[in-house]
């Protein structure tokens, strides 16, 4: 069957089972819209901003656990859309971007809007593609959305020429993908499994260490049977957050620089470390040599290349969470038929003794006010008020740390921050792809006044689709982060964080046709949270700050995870902490 | 990570899908994550599909396990085969153009003769000198000629393979019917 490239490139999407695209037209994708004008079964969202259409197909893609699709013109498009192929990249979120480009005998020609696309998402994807031949599309689209989804999943890259858009082409669908040198391991090595299983039957002291991998590899369930079959305590990262409930008496919460203190101080402590689709990001780990210095360490990990990259590993398990799990809880049953010996049930006693009083002593804590409110007390109504039960999308800052550590999170799948990356403007073009993906439910955005000021043009793109986003500004007039650490690290030489008070975001939410709020007093939050909730149509809800709050607890870049400041340091403390960061 | 061993130089195989960009994605994960190519050389193998690169990576364990890692990451990677400690022949070859004057010019083609070197360009004042063999005697070769003077000098880089049995070629090709255009002369042309 022939028809023009940008027919059979939509003919692909309904193929690959795509209903909704995020995308912004322009002169070299102009033959996709024209497709598009009278193309059923396919919805598009007009965003604001290329960037925008990225972070949309990631919340998208997180939340519903299918590929996220964008669509963009050439040139300037693509390069604002560098950015959130990198934060897929680094999150491995599967998305696949498709971009303009100026016709075949022009590149290579400084036409026009042109980039080299290619060659710049090259680093910053997990593949990308240049289509040449009208006839490799169908092929290419199925790669892409095959590479995007499987083994460790990320953004893929698709550059479509116009001319190949304009002409032509036999549509080609292959019925099957394959491809000799891409096929992802799923399957784990049953000695390593059998060696784990061991490993963690004769532990003292185990914390299971989970990330984004157990929310990618929809792994919660088999992650829950073995923490309950085994009680081992489970500490997430923030890319795992949700994939095990907050309340359940085995969670830990977050670990890493912002983490609880029990979190550290239990992995610091294990002797058996077992980390489930997590990279040991630095964020986690704080200085590697002083990183769980006594644990015996598994890694279940898809990616081979994340496994003995920063920490040395004992165990590898190269495969997919969920049937990796599957099998270590299997195995794991066979090792606990007999029952385990008297020291051993005695240690893990202690062990969880010694936790629960890290529980109780250093709870995730901040000073109440009755004049100001306190970021942490936002974060808290908001969770008590969703039940846990919302979608919880975050800017980059203070505010994303807060709502980490104080949201209860219940379900995977429900939390979106850009963990790896850190992003700032990722929350509302996110929470906007969610919302789409989750027609009817509740998503609320917190993100911080620096943060959403980076996409608020997306408010636009709220009203004019009908997405109802709740945004809660956690505005404490400044970048707070930036503040916190100059406070903290540099000596309180404060420099250019100062955002104050511009502008006036409800008047802003409401010129963009959204409700605007806001509130001053802790008294008014509960109820105007409410209104948010029950508004049916997108709102900003700006909460007024205490502006000097810190993110507690706080391990300095470059110190261990024992080295954990719990609350606003003495001068000696965070004389120390300078000459950690700055090495002077 | 603690460095377990001191860096040394590794020699590994790799094959790609013979597609246009994959020697920029190769380049790329190498700059991106701060790893050193030493020298790097590409060339079609049997099956046309496929094209085999050499790279020569200095770097302690931990290092080469990444690189081998990532490149095995790649979707356009197909094998990533680490030579070094395998059994495996290694070749290099140079084009040298070096000063003749008269006094020096038996001495060169003695020094030429004794490295199995060929000349390959004669002119009153210079030769060019085409040696192949591995990273040691090249070496020797030129720093026996850097005293006559070596105007410029051109390194392929390094090639490598397995010796037998073990073998990297993907399939094997029927018997090729000699064709009328096959010239006798090229057949053993290699030393």
């Amino acid at each position: 069957m022939r028809m023009p490239g940008a027919r059979i490139v939509l003919e692909c999407l309904k193929r690959q089972g795509v209903d909704l695209i995020f995308g912004l037209p322009g002169g070299a994708v102009l033959p996709i819209y024209d497709a598009l004008y009278d193309f059923k079964g396919l919805r598009h969202i007009l965003v604001r901003q290329e960037a925008a259409a990225g972070h949309a197909a990631e919340g998208y893609a997180r939340t519903s656990g299918r590929v996220g699709v964008c669509l963009v013109t050439s040139g300037p498009a693509a390069t604002n859309l560098v950015t959130a192929l990198q934060d897929a990249m680094m999150d491995s979120i599967p998305i696949v971007a498709f971009t303009g480009q100026v016709p075949t005998h022009l590149i290579g020609n400084d036409a026009f809007q042109e980039a080299d696309n290619v060659g710049i998402t090259r680093p910053c994807t997990k593949h990308n593609f240049l289509v040449k031949d009208g006839n490799d599309l169908g092929p290419i689209i199925r790669e892409a959305f095959h590479i995007a989804s499987t083994g460790r999943p990320g953004p893929v890259h698709v550059d479509l020429p116009k001319d190949i858009l304009v002409k032509e082409w036999d549509l080609i669908w292959p019925d099957q993908v394959h491809m000799r040198s891409y096929n992802p391991n799923y399957e784990g090595h049953p000695g390593q499994i059998k060696r784990a299983a061991k490993l963690l039957a004769r532990a003292k002291q185990p914390v299971l260490y989970v990330g984004g991998g157990v929310i990618s590899a929809d792994a919660s369930a088999e992650l829950r049977e073995l923490a309950e079959l085994g009680q081992f305590p489970v500490t997430q990262t923030l890319m795992g957050l949700g994939s095990f409930p907050m309340e359940h008496p085995l969670s830990l919460d977050m670990l890493g620089m912002h983490g609880s203190y029990y979190a550290n101080m239990a992995v610091h402590h294990s002797d058996v470390l077992v980390a489930v689709g997590a990279r040991f990001d630095d964020r986690v780990t704080g200085r590697v040599d002083a990183f769980a210095p006594n644990a015996e360490i598994v890694h279940i990990d898809i990616d081979p290349s994340s496994i003995s990259k920063n920490i040395k590993v004992g165990v590898p398990i190269v495969g997919d969470c969920r049937r990796v799990l599957v099998k270590l809880v299997e195995a794991l049953r066979e090792e606990l038929r007999d029952e385990s010996p008297p020291t051993v049930r005695e240690a893990r006693r202690q062990w969880a003794a010694l936790i629960a009083q890290w529980k109780r002593d250093f709870p995730f804590q901040y000073e109440w006010s009755d004049d100001v409110v306190k970021p942490q007390y936002v974060v808290q109504e908001i969770s008590n008020a969703t039940g846990g039960e919302a979608f919880i999308v975050t800017g980059v800052g203070q505010h994303q740390m807060w709502a980490a550590q104080y949201y209860k999170f219940k379900h995977p799948r429900m939390w979106c921050t850009s963990g790896g990356l850190g992003t700032m403007g990722y929350g509302l073009p996110t929470a906007m792809g969610v919302q789409a993906a989750n027609p009817g439910k509740l998503v609320i955005n917190i993100d911080g006044d620096g943060s959403f000021q980076m996409n608020s043009q997306e408010l636009a793109t709220c009203f004019t689709e009908g997405l109802p986003v709740k945004t809660v500004i956690i505005n404490n007039s400044g970048h707070g982060m930036v503040r916190q650490w100059q406070r903290i690290i540099y000596k309180e030489r404060y420099c250019a964080i100062d955002l104050p008070g511009i502008p006036d975001w409800v008047r802003l939410a409401e010129a963009y046709g959204c409700v605007g709020l806001r509130v001053t007093k802790p008294s008014e939050l509960v109820p105007a949270i409410e209104k948010m909730i029950s508004t049916p149509a997108p709102v900003v809800l700006d909460v007024c700050v205490d502006k000097d709050e810190c993110v507690f607890p706080m391990v300095p870049a470059g110190g261990a995870n024992t080295d954990m400041i719990l609350a606003l340091p003495t001068r000696d403390v965070r004389d120390k902490a300078a000459k950690s960061q700055t090495g002077f | 990570m603690q460095n377990g061993n001191d860096p040394r130089k590794h020699t590994i195989a790799v094959l790609v899908e013979n597609k246009f960009g994959v020697l920029s994605r190769v380049a790329g994960l190498f700059s991106a994550r701060g790893y050193n190519i030493e020298s790097l050389s590409v060339g079609e193998t049997l099956d046309p599909s496929v094209s085999r690169m050499t790279l020569v990576v200095r770097g302690d364990e931990f290092v080469i396990e990444q690189v081998t890692k990532q490149l095995h990451k790649l979707i356009d990677v197909i094998k990533v085969t680490d030579l070094t400690d395998e059994s495996h022949v290694e070749r290099e070859m140079v084009l040298i153009r070096v000063n003749a004057e008269p006094s020096n010019r038996a001495e060169i083609l003695r020094t030429a003769d004794i490295f199995r070197a060929r000349v390959v360009d004669v002119t009153p004042v210079s030769f060019v000198l085409e040696a192949t063999g591995d990273e040691g005697k090249l070496e020797a070769l030129i720093e026996l000629l850097r005293p006559m003077g070596i105007q410029e000098l051109v390194r392929t880089g390094k090639v490598a393979i397995a010796r037998g049995p073990k073998t990297r070629v993907r399939r094997v090709e029927p018997p090729r019917k000699p064709r009328v255009t096959d010239d006798p002369k090229v057949v053993g042309f290699a030393d």
